[in-house]
Protein backbone atom coordinates (compact mmCIF):
# COMPACT_ATOMS: atom_id res chain seq x y z
CA UNK A 1 0.00 0.00 0.00
CA UNK A 2 0.95 3.32 -0.67
CA UNK A 3 2.94 5.08 2.24
CA UNK A 4 1.09 8.19 1.39
CA UNK A 5 -2.04 6.34 2.37
CA UNK A 6 -3.99 6.30 5.34
CA UNK A 7 -1.04 8.15 6.99
CA UNK A 8 -2.74 11.41 8.64
CA UNK A 9 -0.04 13.71 6.95
CA UNK A 10 -0.32 17.36 7.85
CA UNK A 11 -1.54 19.57 5.29
CA UNK A 12 0.75 20.03 2.79
CA UNK A 13 1.37 23.71 2.08
CA UNK A 14 -0.25 24.74 -1.61
CA UNK A 15 2.18 26.83 -2.94
CA UNK A 16 1.05 29.98 -4.21
CA UNK A 17 3.97 31.76 -6.90
CA UNK A 18 2.86 29.16 -9.04
CA UNK A 19 -0.58 30.29 -9.40
CA UNK A 20 0.13 32.43 -12.81
CA UNK A 21 2.07 29.44 -13.80
CA UNK A 22 -0.30 27.02 -13.65
CA UNK A 23 -2.62 29.69 -15.97
CA UNK A 24 -0.35 29.22 -18.63
CA UNK A 25 0.25 25.46 -19.12
CA UNK A 26 0.77 25.79 -23.01
CA UNK A 27 3.89 28.23 -21.99
CA UNK A 28 2.83 30.99 -24.15
CA UNK A 29 4.52 33.53 -22.40
CA UNK A 30 7.59 32.36 -24.18
CA UNK A 31 6.21 29.98 -27.04
CA UNK A 32 4.26 33.43 -27.97
CA UNK A 33 7.26 35.74 -26.95
CA UNK A 34 6.46 39.82 -25.95
CA UNK A 35 9.23 40.89 -28.23
CA UNK A 36 9.24 40.36 -32.13
CA UNK A 37 5.48 40.51 -32.05
CA UNK A 38 4.77 43.76 -29.87
CA UNK A 39 7.54 44.80 -32.11
CA UNK A 40 6.41 44.52 -35.46
CA UNK A 41 2.79 45.35 -34.46
CA UNK A 42 3.99 48.78 -33.48
CA UNK A 43 6.12 49.69 -36.88
CA UNK A 44 2.61 48.48 -38.43
CA UNK A 45 0.18 50.62 -36.87
CA UNK A 46 2.71 53.72 -37.03
CA UNK A 47 1.99 53.31 -40.58
CA UNK A 48 -1.55 52.60 -40.22
CA UNK A 49 -1.99 55.54 -37.68
CA UNK A 50 -0.33 58.12 -40.58
CA UNK A 51 -2.07 56.18 -43.58
CA UNK A 52 -5.54 56.82 -41.48
CA UNK A 53 -4.40 60.52 -40.74
CA UNK A 54 -3.38 61.34 -44.46
CA UNK A 55 -7.07 59.98 -45.64
CA UNK A 56 -8.26 61.84 -42.56
CA UNK A 57 -5.87 64.68 -43.96
CA UNK A 58 -6.80 64.69 -47.41
CA UNK A 59 -10.47 64.53 -46.93
CA UNK A 60 -10.59 67.46 -44.99
CA UNK A 61 -8.48 69.31 -47.49
CA UNK A 62 -11.12 67.86 -50.19
CA UNK A 63 -14.12 69.21 -47.86
CA UNK A 64 -12.32 72.78 -47.85
CA UNK A 65 -11.60 72.94 -51.58
CA UNK A 66 -14.88 71.88 -52.81
CA UNK A 67 -16.32 74.83 -52.39
CA UNK A 68 -13.80 77.03 -54.67
CA UNK A 69 -14.40 74.49 -57.22
CA UNK A 70 -17.96 74.91 -57.46
CA UNK A 71 -17.29 76.98 -60.54
CA UNK A 72 -14.39 75.91 -62.16
CA UNK A 73 -14.63 78.66 -64.71
CA UNK A 74 -15.47 82.19 -64.83
CA UNK A 75 -15.89 84.58 -67.98
CA UNK A 76 -15.59 88.43 -67.62
CA UNK A 77 -17.14 90.93 -69.51
CA UNK A 78 -16.00 94.37 -69.37
CA UNK A 79 -18.69 96.86 -67.34
CA UNK A 80 -19.89 97.94 -70.30
CA UNK A 81 -20.86 95.01 -71.56
CA UNK A 82 -24.41 95.47 -73.09
CA UNK A 83 -27.78 93.06 -72.02
CA UNK A 84 -27.74 91.78 -75.87
CA UNK A 85 -24.10 91.44 -75.59
CA UNK A 86 -24.77 89.62 -72.15
CA UNK A 87 -27.19 87.60 -73.58
CA UNK A 88 -25.23 86.54 -76.76
CA UNK A 89 -22.34 85.62 -74.64
CA UNK A 90 -24.70 83.12 -72.55
CA UNK A 91 -25.64 81.56 -75.62
CA UNK A 92 -22.54 80.90 -77.28
CA UNK A 93 -21.21 79.64 -74.03
CA UNK A 94 -23.91 76.92 -73.05
CA UNK A 95 -24.03 75.95 -76.95
CA UNK A 96 -20.11 74.89 -76.20
CA UNK A 97 -20.79 71.48 -74.69
CA UNK A 98 -17.98 71.27 -72.00
CA UNK A 99 -20.44 73.72 -70.34
CA UNK A 100 -23.63 72.42 -68.58
CA UNK A 101 -24.67 75.64 -67.42
CA UNK A 102 -23.98 79.74 -67.51
CA UNK A 103 -25.07 82.49 -65.03
CA UNK A 104 -24.36 85.43 -64.72
CA UNK A 105 -23.13 86.49 -61.20
CA UNK A 106 -26.18 88.57 -59.34
CA UNK A 107 -24.74 92.29 -59.32
CA UNK A 108 -26.28 92.86 -56.00
CA UNK A 109 -24.24 89.92 -54.72
CA UNK A 110 -21.33 91.00 -56.42
CA UNK A 111 -20.96 94.74 -54.82
CA UNK A 112 -21.65 93.40 -51.58
CA UNK A 113 -18.84 91.09 -52.29
CA UNK A 114 -16.86 94.03 -53.49
CA UNK A 115 -18.25 96.46 -50.49
CA UNK A 116 -14.99 95.80 -48.60
CA UNK A 117 -12.93 97.13 -50.86
CA UNK A 118 -15.30 100.03 -53.21
CA UNK A 119 -17.52 101.18 -50.52
CA UNK A 120 -21.58 101.27 -50.30
CA UNK A 121 -22.12 103.54 -53.65
CA UNK A 122 -19.40 101.93 -55.91
CA UNK A 123 -18.82 105.36 -58.79
CA UNK A 124 -17.53 102.59 -61.27
CA UNK A 125 -19.28 100.13 -62.88
CA UNK A 126 -19.21 96.68 -62.49
CA UNK A 127 -17.97 94.14 -64.99
CA UNK A 128 -20.06 91.50 -65.86
CA UNK A 129 -19.16 87.98 -64.17
CA UNK A 130 -20.52 84.68 -65.69
CA UNK A 131 -20.02 81.92 -63.59
CA UNK A 132 -19.56 78.52 -65.80
CA UNK A 133 -20.53 75.11 -64.61
CA UNK A 134 -18.31 72.33 -66.05
CA UNK A 135 -19.71 69.13 -67.04
CA UNK A 136 -16.23 67.70 -66.14
CA UNK A 137 -12.96 68.71 -65.76
CA UNK A 138 -11.42 70.11 -68.50
CA UNK A 139 -8.73 68.13 -69.69
CA UNK A 140 -6.49 70.94 -70.84
CA UNK A 141 -8.11 74.65 -69.41
CA UNK A 142 -6.05 76.90 -71.13
CA UNK A 143 -7.44 75.10 -74.88
CA UNK A 144 -10.69 75.84 -73.12
CA UNK A 145 -10.38 79.33 -72.36
CA UNK A 146 -8.72 80.29 -75.74
CA UNK A 147 -11.67 78.95 -77.36
CA UNK A 148 -14.55 80.95 -74.64
CA UNK A 149 -12.44 83.91 -75.65
CA UNK A 150 -12.88 83.37 -79.38
CA UNK A 151 -16.46 82.25 -78.82
CA UNK A 152 -17.31 85.69 -76.69
CA UNK A 153 -15.58 88.33 -78.04
CA UNK A 154 -13.76 90.79 -75.63
CA UNK A 155 -14.20 88.04 -72.59
CA UNK A 156 -11.02 87.27 -70.19
CA UNK A 157 -11.56 83.88 -68.48
CA UNK A 158 -10.22 83.25 -65.05
CA UNK A 159 -9.80 79.13 -64.39
CA UNK A 160 -7.99 79.36 -61.08
CA UNK A 161 -11.39 77.04 -60.45
CA UNK A 162 -10.02 74.48 -62.33
CA UNK A 163 -6.68 73.96 -60.62
CA UNK A 164 -8.37 73.71 -57.27
CA UNK A 165 -10.56 71.07 -58.68
CA UNK A 166 -7.40 69.10 -59.68
CA UNK A 167 -5.81 69.57 -56.29
CA UNK A 168 -9.30 67.86 -54.84
CA UNK A 169 -9.04 65.06 -57.52
CA UNK A 170 -5.68 64.66 -56.45
CA UNK A 171 -6.42 64.59 -52.34
CA UNK A 172 -9.92 62.08 -53.20
CA UNK A 173 -6.91 59.64 -54.80
CA UNK A 174 -4.92 60.53 -52.06
CA UNK A 175 -7.30 59.33 -49.72
CA UNK A 176 -8.01 56.53 -51.84
CA UNK A 177 -4.39 55.59 -51.54
CA UNK A 178 -4.12 55.96 -48.02
CA UNK A 179 -7.15 53.61 -47.11
CA UNK A 180 -5.92 50.89 -49.64
CA UNK A 181 -2.44 51.23 -47.48
CA UNK A 182 -4.63 50.80 -44.40
CA UNK A 183 -6.54 47.46 -45.75
CA UNK A 184 -2.96 46.73 -46.75
CA UNK A 185 -1.51 47.37 -43.36
CA UNK A 186 -3.70 44.96 -41.53
CA UNK A 187 -3.82 42.52 -43.95
CA UNK A 188 -0.03 42.19 -43.27
CA UNK A 189 -0.67 42.43 -39.46
CA UNK A 190 -3.10 39.29 -39.88
CA UNK A 191 -0.11 37.55 -41.52
CA UNK A 192 2.45 38.18 -38.82
CA UNK A 193 0.23 36.95 -36.03
CA UNK A 194 -0.84 33.91 -38.26
CA UNK A 195 3.15 33.49 -38.43
CA UNK A 196 3.61 34.42 -35.10
CA UNK A 197 1.08 31.24 -33.84
CA UNK A 198 2.06 29.17 -35.46
CA UNK A 199 5.47 29.59 -34.72
CA UNK A 200 3.69 29.19 -31.04
CA UNK A 201 1.63 25.81 -31.88
CA UNK A 202 4.74 23.88 -33.28
CA UNK A 203 6.78 25.08 -30.45
CA UNK A 204 3.32 23.46 -28.02
CA UNK A 205 2.76 21.39 -30.13
CA UNK A 206 2.94 18.47 -27.23
CA UNK A 207 1.68 20.81 -24.48
CA UNK A 208 -1.32 21.17 -26.84
CA UNK A 209 -2.32 17.57 -27.62
CA UNK A 210 -1.62 16.93 -24.03
CA UNK A 211 -4.17 19.78 -23.20
CA UNK A 212 -6.32 18.18 -26.17
CA UNK A 213 -6.30 14.66 -24.26
CA UNK A 214 -7.66 16.08 -20.65
CA UNK A 215 -10.68 17.46 -22.09
CA UNK A 216 -9.68 20.92 -23.33
CA UNK A 217 -12.25 21.80 -25.76
CA UNK A 218 -10.88 23.51 -29.45
CA UNK A 219 -12.52 27.12 -28.11
CA UNK A 220 -9.94 26.84 -24.69
CA UNK A 221 -7.02 26.19 -26.39
CA UNK A 222 -7.70 28.75 -28.84
CA UNK A 223 -8.79 31.08 -26.49
CA UNK A 224 -5.27 31.07 -24.42
CA UNK A 225 -3.67 31.68 -27.53
CA UNK A 226 -6.33 34.24 -29.15
CA UNK A 227 -6.02 35.96 -25.64
CA UNK A 228 -2.00 36.32 -25.91
CA UNK A 229 -2.39 37.29 -28.91
CA UNK A 230 -4.71 39.70 -28.46
CA UNK A 231 -2.71 41.25 -25.28
CA UNK A 232 0.48 41.26 -27.46
CA UNK A 233 -1.04 43.24 -30.93
CA UNK A 234 -3.00 45.48 -28.39
CA UNK A 235 0.68 46.46 -26.53
CA UNK A 236 2.55 46.70 -29.60
CA UNK A 237 -0.43 48.81 -31.46
CA UNK A 238 -0.62 50.80 -28.54
CA UNK A 239 2.95 51.94 -28.64
CA UNK A 240 3.06 52.80 -32.65
CA UNK A 241 0.00 54.87 -32.53
CA UNK A 242 1.93 56.62 -29.72
CA UNK A 243 5.15 57.23 -31.64
CA UNK A 244 2.66 58.39 -34.67
CA UNK A 245 1.21 61.35 -32.88
CA UNK A 246 4.02 63.42 -33.06
CA UNK A 247 4.55 62.97 -36.19
CA UNK A 248 0.86 63.53 -37.20
CA UNK A 249 0.94 66.56 -35.39
CA UNK A 250 4.16 68.12 -37.32
CA UNK A 251 2.08 67.23 -40.29
CA UNK A 252 -0.68 69.10 -38.98
CA UNK A 253 1.15 71.80 -38.18
CA UNK A 254 3.00 71.58 -42.10
CA UNK A 255 -0.60 71.69 -43.13
CA UNK A 256 -1.92 74.63 -41.29
CA UNK A 257 -1.42 77.27 -43.85
CA UNK A 258 -3.59 74.79 -46.52
CA UNK A 259 -6.21 75.09 -43.96
CA UNK A 260 -6.32 78.81 -43.42
CA UNK A 261 -4.08 78.60 -40.30
CA UNK A 262 -0.68 79.73 -39.29
CA UNK A 263 2.16 77.09 -38.79
CA UNK A 264 3.23 77.37 -35.54
CA UNK A 265 6.32 78.89 -33.17
CA UNK A 266 7.18 75.91 -31.14
CA UNK A 267 6.05 72.32 -30.79
CA UNK A 268 3.79 73.23 -28.09
CA UNK A 269 1.81 75.15 -30.16
CA UNK A 270 1.26 72.28 -32.46
CA UNK A 271 -2.49 71.57 -33.19
CA UNK A 272 -2.20 68.53 -30.92
CA UNK A 273 -6.24 68.98 -30.51
CA UNK A 274 -6.60 68.82 -33.90
CA UNK A 275 -5.28 65.48 -34.65
CA UNK A 276 -7.85 62.75 -35.70
CA UNK A 277 -7.64 61.56 -32.15
CA UNK A 278 -11.66 59.80 -32.49
CA UNK A 279 -10.08 57.68 -35.35
CA UNK A 280 -6.24 57.15 -33.72
CA UNK A 281 -7.87 56.15 -30.07
CA UNK A 282 -9.68 52.77 -31.29
CA UNK A 283 -6.65 51.50 -33.42
CA UNK A 284 -5.14 49.27 -30.61
CA UNK A 285 -8.97 48.13 -29.60
CA UNK A 286 -9.48 47.22 -33.29
CA UNK A 287 -5.56 45.67 -33.30
CA UNK A 288 -6.30 43.42 -30.88
CA UNK A 289 -9.20 42.40 -32.06
CA UNK A 290 -7.88 41.48 -35.37
CA UNK A 291 -5.13 40.05 -33.49
CA UNK A 292 -7.36 37.43 -31.55
CA UNK A 293 -9.60 36.74 -34.35
CA UNK A 294 -6.54 35.58 -36.27
CA UNK A 295 -5.26 33.28 -33.43
CA UNK A 296 -8.64 32.17 -33.20
CA UNK A 297 -8.68 30.88 -36.58
CA UNK A 298 -5.30 29.86 -36.75
CA UNK A 299 -5.47 27.38 -33.88
CA UNK A 300 -8.98 26.24 -34.48
CA UNK A 301 -7.82 25.25 -37.80
CA UNK A 302 -4.63 23.27 -36.52
CA UNK A 303 -7.16 21.65 -34.09
CA UNK A 304 -8.85 19.83 -36.87
CA UNK A 305 -6.22 17.64 -37.13
CA UNK A 306 -6.59 16.28 -33.65
CA UNK A 307 -9.49 13.41 -32.84
CA UNK B 1 -18.59 0.67 -19.14
CA UNK B 2 -16.86 -0.25 -22.30
CA UNK B 3 -18.38 -2.24 -24.92
CA UNK B 4 -16.41 -3.03 -28.57
CA UNK B 5 -18.09 -4.25 -31.21
CA UNK B 6 -16.36 -5.51 -34.42
CA UNK B 7 -13.55 -2.56 -34.10
CA UNK B 8 -10.80 -2.50 -36.26
CA UNK B 9 -8.14 0.67 -36.30
CA UNK B 10 -5.77 1.64 -39.13
CA UNK B 11 -3.45 4.33 -38.93
CA UNK B 12 -2.89 7.05 -41.65
CA UNK B 13 -6.42 7.49 -41.66
CA UNK B 14 -7.66 10.91 -41.57
CA UNK B 15 -7.73 12.58 -37.58
CA UNK B 16 -11.16 11.84 -35.91
CA UNK B 17 -12.85 10.92 -38.72
CA UNK B 18 -13.24 7.00 -38.51
CA UNK B 19 -12.83 7.21 -42.08
CA UNK B 20 -10.43 4.70 -44.32
CA UNK B 21 -8.48 6.63 -46.30
CA UNK B 22 -10.09 7.68 -49.43
CA UNK B 23 -9.52 5.04 -51.96
CA UNK B 24 -5.80 5.18 -51.37
CA UNK B 25 -4.28 1.97 -52.99
CA UNK B 26 -1.70 1.22 -50.46
CA UNK B 27 -4.31 1.31 -46.92
CA UNK B 28 -1.64 0.66 -43.84
CA UNK B 29 -2.39 -3.01 -42.41
CA UNK B 30 -5.13 -3.34 -39.26
CA UNK B 31 -3.49 -2.87 -36.25
CA UNK B 32 -6.82 -3.94 -34.69
CA UNK B 33 -9.00 -6.37 -36.04
CA UNK B 34 -12.73 -7.52 -35.21
CA UNK B 35 -12.54 -6.41 -31.49
CA UNK B 36 -15.67 -7.41 -29.51
CA UNK B 37 -15.77 -7.53 -25.76
CA UNK B 38 -17.78 -5.83 -22.86
CA UNK B 39 -15.88 -4.37 -19.59
CA UNK B 40 -18.54 -4.02 -16.97
CA UNK B 41 -18.55 -0.86 -15.12
CA UNK B 42 -16.27 -0.74 -11.86
CA UNK B 43 -14.33 -3.76 -12.87
CA UNK B 44 -10.54 -4.24 -13.36
CA UNK B 45 -8.60 -5.86 -16.36
CA UNK B 46 -5.44 -6.88 -17.90
CA UNK B 47 -4.62 -5.58 -20.94
CA UNK B 48 -2.02 -8.54 -22.27
CA UNK B 49 -0.14 -9.35 -24.97
CA UNK B 50 3.41 -9.32 -26.97
CA UNK B 51 5.59 -6.01 -27.52
CA UNK B 52 3.40 -4.55 -30.93
CA UNK B 53 0.03 -6.54 -29.97
CA UNK B 54 -2.01 -3.41 -30.16
CA UNK B 55 -2.19 -2.42 -26.78
CA UNK B 56 -1.52 0.90 -26.32
CA UNK B 57 -3.69 1.43 -29.68
CA UNK B 58 -6.10 -0.16 -28.05
CA UNK B 59 -6.21 2.06 -24.94
CA UNK B 60 -6.19 5.20 -26.95
CA UNK B 61 -9.24 3.81 -28.26
CA UNK B 62 -10.65 3.89 -24.89
CA UNK B 63 -9.62 7.59 -23.72
CA UNK B 64 -10.58 9.20 -27.54
CA UNK B 65 -7.34 9.80 -28.48
CA UNK B 66 -8.31 7.75 -31.50
CA UNK B 67 -11.33 6.97 -33.46
CA UNK B 68 -12.12 3.25 -34.83
CA UNK B 69 -11.34 2.55 -38.42
CA UNK B 70 -14.67 0.23 -38.07
CA UNK B 71 -16.98 -1.12 -35.71
CA UNK B 72 -18.26 0.48 -32.60
CA UNK B 73 -16.97 1.75 -29.43
CA UNK B 74 -19.07 2.77 -26.96
CA UNK B 75 -17.61 4.68 -23.63
CA UNK B 76 -19.29 5.41 -20.74
CA UNK B 77 -22.72 5.06 -22.44
CA UNK B 78 -21.83 7.28 -25.20
CA UNK B 79 -21.33 5.24 -28.65
CA UNK B 80 -18.57 7.32 -30.44
CA UNK B 81 -19.49 6.00 -34.35
CA UNK B 82 -21.63 9.11 -35.09
CA UNK B 83 -20.18 11.17 -32.05
CA UNK B 84 -19.79 14.80 -33.05
CA UNK B 85 -16.40 15.89 -32.51
CA UNK B 86 -17.40 18.82 -30.20
CA UNK B 87 -19.01 16.19 -27.84
CA UNK B 88 -16.01 14.44 -27.28
CA UNK B 89 -14.30 16.72 -24.84
CA UNK B 90 -16.68 16.53 -21.96
CA UNK B 91 -16.32 12.82 -22.42
CA UNK B 92 -12.55 12.90 -22.28
CA UNK B 93 -12.87 14.47 -18.87
CA UNK B 94 -14.22 11.67 -17.35
CA UNK B 95 -11.87 9.31 -18.05
CA UNK B 96 -8.27 9.35 -16.51
CA UNK B 97 -5.29 8.47 -18.42
CA UNK B 98 -1.70 7.12 -17.40
CA UNK B 99 0.47 7.01 -20.06
CA UNK B 100 3.68 4.82 -21.04
CA UNK B 101 5.61 7.87 -21.45
CA UNK B 102 3.66 9.82 -18.64
CA UNK B 103 3.40 13.09 -21.07
CA UNK B 104 3.73 15.87 -17.83
CA UNK B 105 4.31 19.40 -19.01
CA UNK B 106 7.83 20.06 -18.27
CA UNK B 107 7.11 23.86 -17.33
CA UNK B 108 5.09 23.22 -14.80
CA UNK B 109 5.26 21.86 -11.07
CA UNK B 110 4.09 19.17 -9.96
CA UNK B 111 1.55 20.72 -8.24
CA UNK B 112 0.12 22.69 -11.77
CA UNK B 113 0.69 19.18 -13.59
CA UNK B 114 -1.98 17.11 -11.12
CA UNK B 115 -3.88 20.50 -11.02
CA UNK B 116 -4.50 20.62 -14.76
CA UNK B 117 -7.24 18.53 -15.51
CA UNK B 118 -9.68 20.51 -12.93
CA UNK B 119 -8.26 24.00 -14.67
CA UNK B 120 -9.19 22.48 -17.96
CA UNK B 121 -12.85 21.37 -16.74
CA UNK B 122 -12.82 24.67 -15.33
CA UNK B 123 -12.95 24.48 -11.56
CA UNK B 124 -12.78 27.26 -9.23
CA UNK B 125 -9.11 27.61 -8.02
CA UNK B 126 -10.25 27.90 -4.24
CA UNK B 127 -11.66 24.34 -4.79
CA UNK B 128 -9.12 22.48 -6.67
CA UNK B 129 -6.33 23.47 -4.88
CA UNK B 130 -7.19 21.25 -2.26
CA UNK B 131 -8.31 18.65 -4.00
CA UNK B 132 -4.85 18.34 -6.25
CA UNK B 133 -3.05 18.54 -2.74
CA UNK B 134 -5.18 15.74 -1.63
CA UNK B 135 -4.24 14.04 -4.48
CA UNK B 136 -0.42 14.52 -3.77
CA UNK B 137 -0.81 13.48 -0.46
CA UNK B 138 -2.16 10.08 -1.52
CA UNK B 139 0.18 9.70 -4.24
CA UNK B 140 3.16 10.44 -1.48
CA UNK B 141 4.50 13.31 -3.46
CA UNK B 142 3.75 16.13 -0.52
CA UNK B 143 7.08 17.05 -0.31
CA UNK B 144 7.61 17.69 -4.05
CA UNK B 145 4.69 20.32 -4.71
CA UNK B 146 6.54 22.83 -6.13
CA UNK B 147 9.20 20.66 -8.12
CA UNK B 148 9.44 20.36 -11.83
CA UNK B 149 9.33 16.59 -13.63
CA UNK B 150 12.73 16.67 -14.42
CA UNK B 151 13.67 16.71 -11.33
CA UNK B 152 11.75 13.94 -10.45
CA UNK B 153 12.61 9.97 -10.20
CA UNK B 154 11.06 7.49 -12.81
CA UNK B 155 8.70 6.62 -10.12
CA UNK B 156 7.71 9.82 -8.75
CA UNK B 157 6.87 10.65 -12.29
CA UNK B 158 5.14 7.71 -12.72
CA UNK B 159 2.94 8.79 -9.30
CA UNK B 160 2.42 12.31 -10.16
CA UNK B 161 1.00 10.86 -13.91
CA UNK B 162 -1.52 8.76 -11.82
CA UNK B 163 -2.39 11.15 -9.41
CA UNK B 164 -2.82 13.99 -12.81
CA UNK B 165 -4.91 10.75 -14.30
CA UNK B 166 -7.45 10.08 -10.83
CA UNK B 167 -7.73 13.69 -9.36
CA UNK B 168 -11.46 14.16 -11.67
CA UNK B 169 -12.67 11.08 -10.03
CA UNK B 170 -12.85 9.60 -13.42
CA UNK B 171 -15.01 6.82 -14.22
CA UNK B 172 -12.85 4.97 -16.19
CA UNK B 173 -9.02 4.83 -15.42
CA UNK B 174 -6.36 3.44 -18.06
CA UNK B 175 -2.87 3.04 -17.63
CA UNK B 176 -0.35 1.72 -20.58
CA UNK B 177 2.54 -0.22 -18.88
CA UNK B 178 2.45 2.35 -15.42
CA UNK B 179 5.24 0.35 -13.91
CA UNK B 180 7.02 -0.19 -16.68
CA UNK B 181 10.66 1.53 -15.95
CA UNK B 182 9.97 0.85 -11.85
CA UNK B 183 11.86 -1.51 -9.71
CA UNK B 184 9.59 -4.03 -7.80
CA UNK B 185 8.85 -1.99 -4.94
CA UNK B 186 8.07 0.83 -6.99
CA UNK B 187 5.96 -1.05 -9.50
CA UNK B 188 3.66 -2.61 -6.85
CA UNK B 189 3.47 0.99 -4.80
CA UNK B 190 1.62 2.12 -8.30
CA UNK B 191 -0.57 -0.69 -8.95
CA UNK B 192 -1.76 -0.21 -5.06
CA UNK B 193 -2.99 3.19 -6.45
CA UNK B 194 -4.59 2.04 -9.64
CA UNK B 195 -6.51 -0.85 -7.19
CA UNK B 196 -7.39 1.90 -4.75
CA UNK B 197 -9.32 3.81 -7.86
CA UNK B 198 -10.89 0.39 -8.45
CA UNK B 199 -12.42 -0.14 -5.30
CA UNK B 200 -13.66 3.62 -5.12
CA UNK B 201 -16.00 2.33 -8.45
CA UNK B 202 -13.59 2.94 -11.26
CA UNK B 203 -13.44 0.76 -14.14
CA UNK B 204 -9.61 0.38 -14.72
CA UNK B 205 -7.74 -1.42 -17.65
CA UNK B 206 -3.29 -1.37 -17.32
CA UNK B 207 -1.96 -2.75 -19.76
CA UNK B 208 1.48 -4.58 -19.04
CA UNK B 209 4.25 -6.94 -19.59
CA UNK B 210 5.33 -7.26 -16.17
CA UNK B 211 4.17 -10.92 -15.93
CA UNK B 212 5.59 -11.35 -12.48
CA UNK B 213 3.03 -8.24 -11.10
CA UNK B 214 0.10 -9.59 -12.88
CA UNK B 215 0.89 -13.06 -10.76
CA UNK B 216 0.17 -11.56 -7.88
CA UNK B 217 -2.72 -9.43 -8.72
CA UNK B 218 -4.81 -12.19 -10.81
CA UNK B 219 -7.67 -11.11 -12.18
CA UNK B 220 -9.50 -10.63 -15.59
CA UNK B 221 -7.70 -10.05 -18.57
CA UNK B 222 -7.48 -9.02 -22.22
CA UNK B 223 -4.81 -10.89 -23.98
CA UNK B 224 -4.09 -9.27 -27.44
CA UNK B 225 -1.68 -10.85 -30.47
CA UNK B 226 -1.10 -9.51 -33.71
CA UNK B 227 -4.27 -6.59 -33.12
CA UNK B 228 -7.01 -9.68 -32.17
CA UNK B 229 -8.22 -10.80 -28.87
CA UNK B 230 -7.31 -14.15 -28.37
CA UNK B 231 -8.51 -14.87 -25.10
CA UNK B 232 -10.59 -12.65 -21.99
CA UNK B 233 -11.69 -13.67 -19.15
N1 LIG C 1 1.26 6.25 -34.71
C1 LIG C 1 1.35 5.08 -35.37
N2 LIG C 1 1.39 5.08 -36.71
C2 LIG C 1 1.48 3.92 -37.40
N3 LIG C 1 1.54 2.74 -36.82
C3 LIG C 1 1.52 2.65 -35.48
C4 LIG C 1 1.44 3.84 -34.69
N4 LIG C 1 1.42 3.47 -33.39
C5 LIG C 1 1.52 2.12 -33.38
N5 LIG C 1 1.57 1.63 -34.63
C6 LIG C 1 1.64 0.24 -34.99
O1 LIG C 1 0.55 -0.42 -34.41
C7 LIG C 1 0.95 -1.70 -33.92
C8 LIG C 1 0.55 -1.81 -32.48
O2 LIG C 1 1.28 -0.85 -31.74
P1 LIG C 1 1.01 -0.59 -30.22
O3 LIG C 1 1.84 0.56 -29.79
O4 LIG C 1 -0.47 -0.47 -30.03
O5 LIG C 1 1.54 -1.95 -29.58
P2 LIG C 1 1.74 -2.29 -28.05
O6 LIG C 1 1.02 -3.58 -27.82
O7 LIG C 1 1.36 -1.15 -27.19
O8 LIG C 1 3.29 -2.54 -27.99
P3 LIG C 1 4.27 -2.29 -26.73
O9 LIG C 1 4.01 -3.40 -25.77
O10 LIG C 1 5.63 -2.38 -27.32
O11 LIG C 1 3.96 -0.96 -26.17
C9 LIG C 1 2.43 -1.81 -34.15
O12 LIG C 1 2.64 -2.61 -35.31
C10 LIG C 1 2.88 -0.42 -34.42
O13 LIG C 1 3.90 -0.41 -35.37
MG1 LIG D 1 2.42 0.20 -25.93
Amino acid sequence: MADGMGIPARQPAVPRLRRSRGRDPLGLRRALSDRLLPALVAAMALLAALALAGSRGAAELTARWEGGAAAAMTVQLPANAGAARLARGLAALEAMPEVTRAQPMDQARMAALLRPWLGEAPAMALPVVIELQLAGLPVAPEALARRIAAAVPGASVESHGVWVARLVALARSLQAVALAALALVAGIAAAVVAVAVRAGIAARREAIAILHDLGATDADIAGRFAQRAGWLVAAGAAAGTLLAVPVLAGFADLAAPLLGGQPAESMLDWPWTSLPWEALAPLPLLAAGLGWLTAQVTVRRWLRRLP
Amino acid sequence: MVRFEHVGLRYGTPAGSGQPGQGKPSLAPEVLRDLSFTLPQGSFHWLLGPSGAGKSSLLALMHLALRPSRGEVEILGHRLAGARRAALPALRRRIGVVYQDFRLLPHLSVFDNVALPMRVAGRPEAQLRADAAEMLRWAGLERKLTALPATLSGGEQQRVAIARAVVMRPALLVADEPTGNLDGPQARRVLALLQEMHRLGTTVVVATHAETLVAEHPGPALWLAEGRLVRHG
